[in-house]
């Protein structure tokens, strides 16, 4: 932990040892006002409920002297290293080669998604958090129309992946409709929603959207856990058909697609079969969203999130514009929710609480708003990572929480930190992120 | 009065709680001219340019637009957007306001919303790729174009408009009002911060703009901008019209001296007596 903020540094003179034990100091007691109730003192109940504690004041200093002498050393590096900077830590010749990498690296990354089903055939969890990954990649890019491109901070999302859930989940359930006639309707119902969800907050902006986005996404969940009679209530809905080849079912019988393709009969060809459905409803997903930027519509949301009033000044109608973003990302949503549905063949509400809508935010963010390769590595991250440290059992949450931290710093604006433009008359190149704006609502 | 004009405001006043900014106001801009609306600050310039483009709604007042073809059309009817599409009035700010984060063309292509909108069949030709789309996409890049290449920045169309410098802002801003096609641009402010060479080519800019037939309402400062460019001058001073004119007239009017001088009217006359 080093001192709060590291003073403007000249790069003439540098600070004396006069400068630094001051900073070790301030850092000393920031960590002593902090660690003396977390550390210093310990609380439990007793057996007959009466509080027990007791100090631990050496641990106590241990851990204040670790910060002072922590942030000697931080202070010394940063004079010894001088202004950090990428050219200083990264050649030139690094850069360019990196540059080429990162040219290739959504074709690479593509490619390498198609063969994972031929790669790990066999390690049904690698195929598991694979369709994780690619249902948050999807969720991700749908938010990222609303989010990142229209500049609508909308923390309602999971909303509609619960009206896309609970869509094919019902229709399938009560009347019988196979999962490719749900899928549209699951999405169109989900769009729907979406509009009514815009038509209160067009006049909102920033928080005040972000509030009742919120509220949104709480009333849908709070409707399915109370309208017993439709949805279940808490129990949920199962025995949700699972999803057909087209119509032939994924099962050992006669008619099943292994019998008549004459290969033997497993498991794995759902799950396989799963993985290829999201990844295309994924790649749906970003074709229309590439497509759909390239279009009035699409730059007219990039315009709405750098400046609604000078949308309107050249005769934008803002309410269709944002309307169309919440219903296009409200589709995707809808998509991925009769996916998800139809994976689980059972969804509770508990799959729909504001935590997803937290973690595809943070996907969006942190892949840099507006960018779908950041998002694709984003929700890898996110969602991989966080399996990744399962090792460090109940450290988890704390490691992945300070990663976030570390490339939040690294990376203020999110892993891909910039944009490219929609049209070009000689060369498209890179706009940074710091002259686009987040969009105010 | 009822002569070739394109906007007629007819005692248009403005109301905020207590405070009148524009008080029963009336001017007409002619059609093809470039009508300036002067005065000090505070005079209510900006307030009746927001009146006009549709950002305020009016305490009383109208404002009747007659496009080419003779369809009147009442200002105050119309709201935000639909002043631009339907009327056909553009405009640009005092604080420029482009979109930062595009470049020069995406800017200019964003103000060509209305004609792509119908061209890529509200989205859904354009999402298969219709070869009328194409052409429509084309024809609006060309347009662009032409305009970038108007205004000098042909070379530097790929740019972020946040990047380029402020008087290629300025400029920028202009030429996305005029990609909407407008009957009437209304400008306001268009040469605050250039030097005298920038706000040369701003002038010469402006009138070559009237000569393809585009009414100008300009509000502006600076004064050797608006005595060289206008046609008309309307100058107003705590939300009333206080002289109207020819240039010349103007230049010499004690009442628009006084109020530029924040003197009463027998001193400015007593000034300019003395000056001359």
């Amino acid at each position: 932990m080093t001192a709060p903020a590291p003073g403007p540094v000249q790069a003439s003179r540098l600070p004396g040892v006069a400068f630094i034990f001051k900073k070790a100091l301030i850092s000393a007691l920031v960590a002593l006002v902090l660690f003396s109730l977390m550390i210093g003192i310990r609380t439990e109940a007793g057996p007959t409920g009466q509080l027990i504690y007791w100090t631990r004041f050496g641990d106590l200093a241990a851990m204040v002297a670790t910060v002072f002498g922590g942030s000697i050393v931080v202070e010394l590096l940063r004079q010894w290293w001088g202004p950090v900077g990428t050219v200083r830590i990264v050649p030139p010749s690094v850069q360019s080669t990196l540059a080429v990498a990162r040219r290739a690296i959504a074709p690479i990354l593509l490619i390498f998604t198609f063969l994972v089903p031929v790669i790990f055939y066999d390690q049904r969890y690698i195929l598991d958090l694979g369709i994780l990954v690619l249902t948050y990649v999807m969720l991700g890019w749908g938010l990222n129309v609303v989010v990142g491109l229209a500049g609508l901070l909308d923390l309602g999302y999971v909303a509609f992946y619960a009206v896309g859930a609970y869509s094919y989940a019902l229709l399938s359930t009560n009347f019988g409709l196979s999962f490719w006639v749900c899928l549209p309707l699951a999405g169109i119902l989900a769009a729907f929603w979406g509009v009514l969800l815009g038509f209160p907050v067009l006049r909102l902006r920033g928080d005040y959207l972000a509030i009742v986005t919120l509220a949104f996404g709480e009333i849908i969940r709070l409707v399915i856990i109370n309208w017993q009679s439709l949805t279940g209530g808490p129990n949920g809905v199962s025995g949700i058909p699972r999803p057909s080849f087209f119509g032939i079912p994924l099962t050992p019988g006669d008619d099943g697609l292994a019998a008549k393709l004459g290969i033997e009969f497993s498991t794995t060809h759902r799950i396989v079969f799963l993985f290829y459905l999201i990844l295309a409803l994924a790649l749906l997903t970003n074709w229309v969203t590439i497509r759909l930027r390239r279009l009035p519509i699409g730059r007219a949301w990039e315009a709405l999130r750098e400046d609604e009033v000078a949308c309107r000044a050249l005769g934008i109608n803002t309410t269709t514009t944002k309307l169309t973003a919440f219903a296009t990302g409200a589709m995707f949503g809808g998509f991925a929710g009769a996916f998800f549905a139809t994976r689980q063949g059972f969804i509770s509400p508990e799959s729909f609480t504001f935590q997803e809508s937290a973690l595809v935010l943070a996907i969006v963010v942190l892949g840099g708003m507006g960018s779908q390769l950041g998002v694709a590595l984003a929700a890898l991250t996110m969602i991989g990572g966080f399996e990744l440290f399962r090792g460090f059992d109940q450290y988890r949450m704390l490691v992945f929480g300070l990663a976030m931290v570390l490339l939040m710093i690294w990376r203020p604006r999110g892993l891909i930190g910039h944009r490219a433009p929609t049209v070009f008359l000689r060369h498209s190149q890179a706009i940074s992120s710091e002259l686009a704006r987040e969009g105010r609502g | 009065m009822s002569g070739d004009h394109i906007l007629s405001v007819d005692h248009l006043t403005m109301r905020f709680g207590g405070v009148v900014a524009v008080n029963d106001l009336s001017f007409e801009a002619e059609r093809r001219k470039i009508t300036a609306l002067i005065g000090p600050n505070g005079a209510g310039k900006t307030t009746v340019f927001n009146c006009i483009t549709g950002f305020y709604k009016p305490t009383s007042g109208a404002m009747r637009l007659t496009h080419d073809d003779g369809r009147n059309i009442q200002l105050e009817r119309l709201n935000d957007f639909r002043i631009s599409k339907q009327a056909k009035v553009a405009r640009t700010f005092q604080n420029i306001r482009l979109f930062p984060g595009m470049t020069a063309l995406e800017n200019l292509m964003v103000a060509q919303h209305n004609t792509l909108m119908r061209a890529s069949g509200l989205t859904f030709l354009g999402l298969i790729g219709a070869p009328s789309w194409r052409v429509a996409e084309k024809r609006a890049i060309d347009q662009a174009t032409r305009w970038l290449e108007r205004i000098g920045l042909l070379a530097r169309a790929d740019d972020a408009a946040g990047n380029l410098p402020y008087g290629d802002q300025r400029r920028l801003e202009i030429a996305r009002a005029m990609c909407t096609e407008p009957a009437l641009l209304c400008l306001d402010e268009p040469a605050a911060g250039l030097n005298t060479r920038e706000s040369a080519a701003l002038s010469e800019l402006l009138l070559s703009i009237r000569a393809e037939g585009t009414s100008i309402l300009l509000i502006e400062h600076d004064m050797s901008v608006v005595m060289e460019i206008s046609d008309h001058i309307v100058v107003m001073d705590y939300g009333v019209r206080i002289a109207e004119g020819a240039p010349q007239d103007i230049r010499d009017d004690p009442k628009v001296i006084a109020a530029y001088l924040g003197a009463d009217e027998q001193e400015a006359i007593a000034v300019m007596e003395s000056g001359t």
